[in-house]
Order: C-alpha cells, then sequence, then structure tokens
C-alpha cells in the first residue's frame, strides 16, 4: 500500500473529566472513502475538529503526507489541502450562492491582502466558481443570496465550496443530515461522481450513504475505535452490531 | 437579509445617496454665502466632514468586519497630538505631520490590535476601551504639551510651505477632499479580494478559516487601516480648532462615534457620512433651544435604532442586511 495520506497516531483529547478522543489511530489512502459512524458522543465531529486544527489535541499526533501537523493552526492546514464541511450547515449566508464559492476559490490562488481591485470582476475565480457549483447542480441558483436556499442546497452549497478549495482530503460531517429523501439520493449520487478523485473522510449517520459509498469503515464508541475494515466485514462484526448497528443492518 | 426586490433599490441608492451627499457638501460654502454666519457655517459643515472620516473608518471594521472597537477616539487623539507635538518642536508642514500621524496610528493599532483581537464580543469591546482610557490618561500626563489643557497651535498646518489651510474655504475643500478619497479608497478596500474576506469573516469565521484564510491578520490589517484613516481625521480636527486636548480620546467621543456609524446605517461607508450630518446637526439644533438637549437627543436615538433597523439607511431601503 502507498504512504497513507492521513495518519492518526494514538490522539488522546478530554473534555474536562470526559474523555471524548481515547487512542485513536487510523490510516487513510489516497483516493479512498473512509467512513466513521458510532453513536451520538462517540467523539465524531471532535476527531473532524482535531483534524481540521479547530481543536487542539492533548496527546498523540496526526500526519499528513507524512508532515507531523499536530500544531499547525487551522488556515494553515486548509492551505496544505485538507477541506471539510460541517454537520451544522456553515456558509456565508449574506453572500451570494456564488460569492460563497468564489470565496473558496480566491482562497488558493494567489494573495488575499489586495486592497484596491474589484474582486467581482476577476473572471478567472467566477469561472472556476461556476464550474463548482455546476458539479452540484446549483447553478440556477448562483445570483441567490445564500441564507435563502433550502437545507439541502446548502448541504450541496457547502459540498460546492468545499470541492472548489481543490482538497487533497475531504473531510464531511453528516453531509446526509436533514435532507430529504430525494435531496439524499441526489447527494450519494453527487459524491459517488466525486469517488476517486478525492480522498474522503465522511462522517455519517445515515448507513445507506456509508453502505454505498465507504471502501472502509471505523467504528467510534465512547471516542475508542472498537472496530475497523471493509463495509462487508464492519457489517459482520457482532461486537459492532451489538454497540451500534442493530439487527435491522444484518 | 435584503430580498433581491429591495437589493436593487439599495443598489441605485448606494450610488445616488452619497452622490448627493458630496454635491450637497461641496455646494455648502456657496449655499453658506447666502445664510446668516457664513463662517459658522462652513465650520460646522468641515467638522461634520470630520467626524465622517473617522465614523467611516469605524464602519470599515464595525460594519464589514464586525469587530466593535470601543476605543476609535484613540486615533483621533493620536492624529491631533501628532500635530500638537510636531508644532510645540516648529514641525508644521503636512508632509512630514501626516506620515508622523500615519505612523503613530499604525503602530498603536498594531499593538493593542494584536491583544484585542485575541478576544470576541463584549471582550473585545471592553478591551479597546482600556486601550482608549490608557491613551487618554497617557495624553492628560504630558505634562510638557499642555497635559489635562491642551496645546493651543500656533497656527494650522502649512502645505509644502504654503498657508493653503488657513483660510475657511481652502481648509473646507481640503476636508472635502479628504473626506472623498477616504470614502472611495474604502469603497475599493471593501469590494477588493481583502474587503471580501473581510465580510466573510464577519459573517462566519470559522467557515472562512477552514477555507485557509488566517481570519486573524485580516481583521489585524483593517484595524490598522482603520486606524490611520481615523488619524487623518484627527489631525484635521486639531487644524479646525488650532488645538489639542486630551478630550477628543475620551471614551464618550468613542461612544459618539459608534452612534454616528448606527444611526446612518452599519456597513455602507456613507451611512457613516449620513450618521456624523445628522448626529452633529441634530447636536447643533437642539443644544440652540435648551441646554437639556441631550434629554430630546436620546429618545430620538431609541426611535431610530427602534423603528428604523439598519439605521436612517435602512429607512431609504439601503444599508446592510441583518
Amino acid at each position: 500500500m502507498a504512504e497513507p495520506i492521513l495518519r492518526l497516531e494514538s490522539l488522546r483529547k478530554n473534555f474536562g473529566g470526559l474523555r471524548v478522543t481515547d487512542d485513536v489511530s487510523l490510516e487513510i489512502q489516497p483516493g479512498e472513502v473512509h467512513a466513521i459512524i458510532g453513536p451520538n458522543g462517540a467523539g465524531k465531529t471532535t476527531l473532524l475538529n482535531e483534524i481540521s486544527g479547530l481543536v487542539p489535541v492533548d496527546a498523540g499526533h496526526i500526519r499528513f503526507e507524512g508532515t507531523d501537523i499536530t500544531g499547525t493552526p487551522a488556515h494553515h492546514r486548509a492551505r496544505l489541502g485538507i477541506a471539510r464541511s460541517f454537520q451544522i450547515t456553515s456558509i456565508i449566508p449574506g453572500f451570494s450562492v456564488q460569492e460563497n464559492v468564489t470565496l473558496a476559490v480566491q482562497a488558493r490562488s494567489g494573495s488575499s491582502f489586495r486592497f484596491l481591485w474589484p474582486a467581482a470582476s476577476e473572471r478567472r475565480l467566477e469561472e472556476a466558481a461556476e464550474d463548482a457549483l455546476e458539479q452540484v447542480g446549483l447553478s440556477v441558483r448562483a445570483r441567490q443570496p445564500a441564507g435563502t436556499l433550502s437545507h439541502g442546497e446548502k448541504r450541496s452549497l457547502e459540498l460546492a465550496i468545499t470541492l472548489a478549495l481543490q482538497p487533497k482530503l475531504l473531510l464531511l460531517d453528516e453531509p446526509m443530515a436533514g435532507t430529504g429523501r430525494g435531496e439524499g439520493e441526489r447527494l450519494i449520487e453527487t459524491l459517488r461522481t466525486l469517488k476517486g478523485r478525492f480522498t474522503f473522510l465522511l462522517v455519517e449517520h445515515d448507513m445507506r450513504a456509508v453502505f454505498a459509498l465507504a471502501d472502509r469503515i471505523t467504528v467510534l464508541v465512547y471516542g475508542r475505535v472498537i472496530a475497523a475494515g471493509t463495509p462487508d466485514e464492519i457489517r459482520a462484526n457482532a461486537e459492532v452490531r451489538n454497540a451500534y448497528l442493530g439487527e435491522e443492518a444484518a | 437579509m435584503t430580498e433581491p426586490k429591495s437589493s436593487a433599490r439599495a443598489d441605485r441608492f448606494a450610488i445616488t445617496l452619497p452622490l448627493a451627499l458630496f454635491i450637497v457638501l461641496a455646494l455648502m460654502p456657496l449655499l453658506a454665502h447666502y445664510l446668516p454666519g457664513e463662517r459658522y457655517v462652513i465650520g460646522l459643515f468641515a467638522r461634520v466632514m470630520i467626524f465622517a472620516i473617522a465614523a467611516i473608518s469605524l464602519d470599515l471594521i464595525l460594519g464589514y468586519g464586525g469587530l466593535v472597537s470601543f476605543g476609535h477616539a484613540a486615533f483621533l487623539g493620536l492624529g491631533a497630538y501628532a500635530v500638537g507635538i510636531t508644532a510645540a518642536h516648529g514641525i508644521t508642514d503636512v508632509t512630514v505631520v501626516l506620515p508622523v500621524a500615519l505612523a503613530a496610528a499604525a503602530l498603536f493599532a498594531l499593538a493593542t490590535g494584536a491583544i484585542a483581537m485575541r478576544t470576541r464580543g463584549v471582550y473585545f469591546i471592553m478591551i479597546t476601551l482600556a486601550f482608549g482610557q490608557m491613551a487618554y490618561y497617557t495624553a492628560t500626563s504630558l505634562s510638557q504639551y499642555g497635559g489635562d489643557d491642551g496645546l493651543r497651535l500656533a497656527a494650522r498646518s502649512t502645505v509644502l510651505g504654503l498657508p493653503v489651510l488657513a483660510d475657511s474655504r481652502g481648509f473646507y475643500f481640503a476636508v472635502l477632499a479628504a473626506l472623498v478619497v477616504v470614502y472611495l479608497l474604502c469603497r475599493m478596500i471593501v469590494a477588493s479580494r481583502f474587503g471580501r474576506v473581510l465580510r466573510a469573516a464577519r459573517e462566519n469565521p470559522v467557515r472562512t478559516e477552514t477555507m485557509g484564510y488566517n481570519v486573524h491578520a485580516f481583521r489585524l490589517t483593517a484595524y490598522v487601516i482603520s486606524g490611520c484613516i481615523c488619524a487623518i481625521a484627527g489631525f484635521l480636527l486639531a487644524n479646525q480648532n488650532s488645538f489639542v486636548s486630551p478630550a477628543y480620546m475620551s471614551w464618550q467621543r468613542s461612544g459618539e462615534l459608534i452612534v454616528m456609524v448606527i444611526l446612518g446605517g452599519m456597513g455602507s461607508l456613507h451611512g457613516a457620512v449620513l450618521g456624523s450630518l445628522v448626529y452633529l446637526l441634530l447636536e447643533e439644533l437642539l443644544s440652540g433651544f435648551t441646554e437639556h438637549w441631550k434629554v430630546i437627543f436620546g429618545p430620538l436615538l431609541v426611535l431610530v435604532v427602534l423603528f428604523a433597523r439598519g439605521g436612517l439607511m435602512g429607512l431609504f431601503g439601503g444599508g446592510r442586511r441583518g
């Protein structure tokens, strides 16, 4: 196997007396879709926050493409190629849909310490943003204020933002959360078309999505990894079924 | 949140209102000729424009950056003291005095901003207030430069040795030119790449950070720019009054600047101009009726905040949304 793109080594994190990340180690290979599942409060979002640099870890190491980024600030990790979406939709509501994505494009094309030239006249940025909106099927909404989108459309916009960053690793925190059945199907379809072009670390409760997309699955319970393997292995794992999946998945 | 319908109207308004304001201000010396107390009217409107520059500088970080600085009068004072202190040493030309004012403001903004930006919300307000008060008390303790009593200037600053600012009309048009330049400069800044990141970080700093922007650096830069612009207002204020005093830096003055921005409408820049115009004219008008003018002025402000969300600009369908 190739050098892993992301490697977590014995990560630990306490919130007061609560151990939310307990000796978590995992590796993600380039091009892989890696899903993290587990019951509420298992520390899945915290783990994503640790990887994206929003929450410092107490112990352990995070390596991205072989480099130790454990102490690197969040904005710098984003520049290295780690993008993320949030469980609670995180967009710029007062910007137009297009400008949300343009802002992301701008982040990876030259300095933003430019003060006099009107940003809206930079065709190159706008075109790249239009492409990203096209990919998630939001082109018709481009001129609309992002805050007026439906919930499902906001999820798609967030995906467009992360795509526009052209990251090496995408951290998706419950992209399916709160989407209607039709919207969910569409989102799974979009993610499937992106598979192979990006590396994904996906936190998701929706088992349809997880088993449709994931190459490997890690199961987190109370901050600990209780199992890791292919979807078939996880489905067959008795401990996982007990702790989380329940009988329906069998 | 603006509905798409009203945003077209707001866009048109964003051009016509500042244009109308600047035309009125440009014609004011002509109009004043037919009014009683010509010199007084010109002086009043020069003062309005000076405060408009200060209010615009505050709007840049408050309206677009979401940073409520409650110590902005410190920059007004820094600009003014740059004039007073250099004058005390015999230096009175703009080409030296203005760069000194800008450098002092930039340094102060960099040092205090780097610390203040570590906090958020109410703590940011408190810490900028604290730094403002530090500047105030430092000024009162400058006994060799007048201390509490302040410092009288022998003459206004010269421009390349020429007394251009000495005449009240010359001064008026210099202030108007400064206001227009500052306004256009800030317009360009908020529409630039830098301004886009600043506006995004106001609405959602975490999202902006995780896109790869060092939000702290962008905010600090905006704070320094804002401080420098406010120092220009301070420079002009000292010249207008031929007087410099610690009162320029008082926290009440910082509060007045915030009121001007909110009264006019945050996040539009010309709202700040409108706000300082209405604020200072009302103050002038009401204090003519009674010395207890604040009893009338206070409730008026409350009414504007209650019924015109988005300030006076909101009444016209412009200004910042939500």
